[in-house]
């Protein structure tokens, strides 16, 4: 009985810990997969946000070249982080659309400065419609949308440089 | 180059704990420990140095705005006011593990330096214990936080800090709270070394006590701060919500009162030898528990931060390490710790076993009613556990412990009758008769609880400061007057809780400007809605008008606070406090229609729960002050003697 | 008493405590957990009635209606699959809007409606929390 006793907390500990490493192996929802991944598009109309640069209609996209639809805001580090990739993909000829999350002109214009810019055009997103409506979760992500106007791939997080490569091939394999 | 100097200071601090742990270990399987214990000491001087280094380096880095540092980026702004610029330092991640481990080899070093009444052999291993843990934590820093990461190119300016966290007391209610969770690894470290050594008695408690006691000292003052922050910032005019987080900070301070009781009882008494030694680890347990449930963000919470499974699984494994080889070793080895001095059923000690009792199954409630969301998760259920469910539970429970802390001290050590305790009682159950008469006659039916809570207060009140009864009280010792002042806190907390749920009234209304509102006594008169700008925010902010009968108006202005980087609204209430209560005031939304929602509550007397908050860390400072100035006292008396 | 007998007394009351606080516990985590329901979930299920549960969804576009006492909303939550009625008295957080995430925690109502007494709209600088985002592409419960 005494001996049981002695050693009941390590047992009632082994339990807390099993249980604790099982939510760890299985976070329930913690990365958001998008469900929009195998699905067409969904139809976007977002006004442009910086002069000169043309906002996001999807209905007046012409089908036929697969593209990236990076989802950002200038007020995310990661963001920044990933600009020198954007920039490599876009000398490697992809042609990349943004939208920008909960953003003001300015500060949008000041990022482009600082960062660069690869985008082709950028969408205003300020009340994040557009963002849910893709199934993302947060920014960064990076979308690949394949030449019938079909989202093959769901990218979340910063784009390293070990991804640049994949999504090259991922961008390939939607032609 | 300063980042990368703080860095190196990391990894020396570890190479030291390192030293620490083999030198430490070495010593107290040596012949001679005393010859080899001075340099134990001085290596874990050395180490607590280099952490200290590192940890100020970091200061250094987000007090100049060192945008090319990752950490810096993304928790500070070069327009933050100074102050949030040293507090973001530890309001993230990283930093606030770096401060944890900080504190963890100053700790250390605080042992070697002080601690005199310990043989050396189980002073090496204390030392070497603590070294163990440090090294577990450097290693965590150095592999999967690493606080001093270059972000390259640098941003212009960084992403500035949770608007929440913006706070003058939220800036020190985490280093508070982390001062006591990790002044508690000195007590774990002194029962690990306890059992290697096979040494468990009056000394290894005498020397363990302080320690505890300064470890509960900061988490009193942190939970009542933490608790006080989240009453004003969150602007939900509630003061303790059971999230995970507070949960995190209750569960360690539970198993340490629990500890604190029951090392009494080792040191006067000789007695409860095993059931201490399992506290102290179950003590220190809790506190990492606690740092892993906020830090993996496996349990979601209005306090959450950003969730990482490699952090997550590092700290998890650090965790198994030590809780489950520290409870191995339990296992083991407590069957050769000798029983200790008896004690009958009605007595001091017999009372404290159940202060104990009462103290562990309160803490078993909440780590289930915490964990409890992780198990559902593991059956594929999603459920969260609330208040109802701790008020429920710990609450009744709770009761008991009123109670037994109202008897306890006027039990004598040793052998006790039940009779003479009922006749010590008698006055503060007769308080409590008629509190619990008159109150019920006042309030009827709406919280039965509360009531016998609030009478309960008064009857505890009264019976902690009999034990001064009949005293020289000059001569009374300083720990008996911590006693007495840490129960009345209880009391006069208490009193402030059962205030608060049987007298607030709450109003929620949409007025027009000029309109006014009644809320208990008072009337509220909103002359003014306009809009303000802070060093980096905006706001709208109400001016109200605030009246009780015919005395002289005051005014409060809650606000709506905007902060443009990240975007993000806040709410600012406006509290007033007078001698009987705080008014609490929000602004809301406006309708559309030119009138603006208020939120207004009159709280009788809620001030009472963090006084009594104030009052139990007191007196938990005035018995450390009396443990050790005795000491002190003893030491010098011996010097004389030799 | 001699000192055996004190100490299986002792034993003996610690056993009974931490009984009698489990099955309190038990019975308490039966009775209080708060479910967490999508709307889906009670379309052709009996409602949870007379208990405190998290409703999670999205805002309906256009369904949000202001009482004239300014402080007291209706407004309809949806995951697509179907459509619980809110009604809500308090001041709404920031993020709150139509075609936004929310949770509502508070209890179904009879007739099919759900009365809030909180609600939570709850972002965070990087990441919206996972319960909101995942909702609308997953139909599996939340985490609450």
């Amino acid at each position: 009985m005494k001996k049981l006793l002695i050693w009941l907390p390590l047992a009632l500990f082994a339990l807390v810990f099993a249980l604790v490493v099982n939510g760890l192996i299985e976070p329930s929802d913690r990365i958001v997969r998008s469900a929009m991944v195998g699905k067409p598009l969904p139809t976007l109309q977002l006004p442009a946000i910086v002069q000169g640069k043309p906002g996001i209609d999807t209905a007046a996209w012409p089908k036929g070249t697969p593209r990236l639809l990076n989802v950002f805001a200038s007020w995310c580090i990661p963001c920044v982080a990933e600009a020198p990739q954007l920039l490599k993909l876009k000398q490697a000829g992809v042609q990349i659309d943004a939208i920008a999350v909960r953003d003001s002109p300015a500060e949008v214009q000041a990022f482009l400065a600082r960062n660069g810019d690869p985008y082709a055009r950028i969408g205003d997103d300020a009340a994040m419609r557009a963002q849910l409506s893709l199934g993302s979760s947060g920014v960064p992500e990076t979308f690949v949308i394949d030449s019938r106007g079909v989202i093959v791939d769901q990218h979340i997080g910063d784009v390293r440089a070990e991804d640049v490569p994949k999504l090259l091939a991922a961008l390939e394999k939607a032609k | 180059m300063i980042a990368e100097a703080g860095l190196a200071a990391l990894w020396l601090a570890t190479a030291f704990a390192i030293a620490q742990l083999l030198l430490g270990a070495a010593a107290a399987r040596a012949t001679d420990p005393a010859a080899m214990l001075p340099g134990v000491r001085k290596i874990a001087l050395v180490q607590a140095l280099f952490a200290l280094l590192a940890f100020l380096i970091l200061i250094w880095l987000f007090v100049t705005s060192d945008m090319s540092v990752l950490l810096v980026a993304e928790n500070s702004h070069s327009l933050k006011p100074m102050l949030y610029k040293i507090a973001g330092a530890w309001g993230n991640h990283e930093g606030s593990m770096l401060l944890w481990v900080t504190v963890l080899a100053v700790a250390g070093a605080g042992v070697a330096l002080f601690e005199r009444r310990l043989v050396a052999e189980t002073l090496s291993a204390t030392l070497a214990a603590q070294a163990a843990i440090a090294i577990g934590f450097y290693a965590f820093l150095a592999f999967a936080s690493n606080p001093f990461a270059r972000l390259n190119p640098a941003p212009a300016d960084g992403q500035g800090l949770n608007p929440l966290l913006q706070d003058p007391g939220l800036a020190f209610h985490p280093p508070t709270l982390y001062l006591g969770y990790v002044g508690l690894s000195v007590a774990f470290s002194f029962a690990v070394a306890a059992l290697l050594m096979r040494d468990v008695g009056p000394a290894f408690a005498k020397a363990m006590r302080p320690w505890v006691l300064a470890a509960w000292i900061f988490l009193t003052i942190g939970i009542t701060a933490g608790s006080y922050w989240a009453y004003y910032e969150l602007g939900w005019g509630g003061w303790w919500f059971w999230d995970p987080v507070e949960n995190a900070s209750l569960m360690p301070w539970l198993a340490a009162t629990a500890l604190l009781h029951s090392v009494n009882v080792l040191a006067t008494r000789d007695g409860l030898r095993a059931w201490t030694l399992m506290l102290a680890v179950v003590a220190f347990s809790m506190s990492m528990v606690g740092t892993f449930l906020v830090r993996s963000g496996i349990l979601v919470s209005v306090h959450s931060f950003a969730v990482d499974p490699t952090r997550g699984t590092f700290l998890l494994a650090l965790l198994g390490l030590y809780i489950g080889g520290a409870l191995a070793l339990f296992g083991a080895r407590v069957g050769t710790v000798t029983q200790g001095a008896t004690f009958q059923l009605v007595s001091r000690e017999a009372a404290l076993v159940l202060n104990n009792l009462l103290l562990s199954v309160i803490l078993g409630v909440v780590l289930i009613g915490t964990l409890y969301p992780l198990v559902a998760q593991a059956m594929g259920v999603q459920l969260s556990i609330g208040a109802p469910f701790f008020e429920k539970t710990a609450v009744p429970i709770a009761l008991f412990l009123v109670a037994g802390t109202a008897a306890g001290p006027l039990l004598r050590w040793r052998k006790d009758s039940a009779q003479a305790l009922l006749s010590r009682v008698t006055i503060p159950l007769a308080i409590t008769g008629v509190a619990f008469a008159l109150f019920f006659a006042m309030t009827g039916f709406a919280s039965p609880i509360a009531v016998l809570v609030l009478a309960l207060a008064f009857g505890l009140a009264a019976a902690s400061i009999a034990p001064l009864w009949k005293r020289n009280l000059r001569r009374t010792p300083l720990p008996i007057y911590g006693m007495v002042v840490a129960h009345l806190g209880i009391a006069v907390s208490l009193a402030g809780m059962a205030a608060d749920t049987l007298f607030k009234q709450e109003r929620l209304a949409a007025v027009a400007v000029g309109d006014n509102l009644t809320v208990g006594p008072f009337k509220v008169t909103l002359t003014e809605v306009r809009p303000t700008v802070g060093p980096n925010w905006s706001a709208l902010e109400a001016r109200l008008q605030v009246q009780r009968g015919a005395a002289e108006p005051f005014e409060l202005v809650p606000q709506q606070r905007f902060f443009p980087n990240p975007p993000t609204n806040t709410s600012e209430a406006a509290i007033a406090t007078l001698w009987d209560g705080q008014v609490y005031t929000v602004l809301g939304a406006a309708d559309g229609a030119g009138r603006w929602q208020l939120r207004l509550w009159w709280k009788p007397f809620v001030t009472l729960i963090w006084a009594g908050g104030g009052l139990i860390a007191l007196g938990g400072i005035l018995s450390l002050l009396g443990r050790v100035l005795r000491a002190r006292r003893e030491a010098r008396e011996r010097e004389e003697w030799a | 008493m001699k000192a055996k007998h004190q100490r299986l007394t002792l034993a003996l009351l610690a056993v009974a405590a931490i009984i009698g606080a489990a099955l309190l516990a038990l019975s308490a985590l039966k009775d209080q957990a708060a479910f967490f329901y999508a709307p889906g979930d009670v379309a052709d299920k009996p409602l949870p009635l007379g208990k405190a549960v998290r409703l999670g969804g999205m805002v309906e576009k256009g369904s949000l209606v202001r009482a004239k006492d300014g402080v007291s909303i209706a407004f309809k939550v949806t995951d697509g699959k179907n459509v619980v009625p809110v009604r809500f008295r308090g001041v709404t957080p920031d993020l709150f809007r139509e075609g936004s995430g929310v949770v509502a925690e508070g209890r179904f109502q009879p007739d099919g409606s759900f009365t809030a007494d909180n609600l939570l709209a709850k972002h965070d600088e990087r990441y919206m929390p996972p319960q909101m985002a995942g909702k609308m592409h997953k139909s599996e419960s939340l985490e609450p």
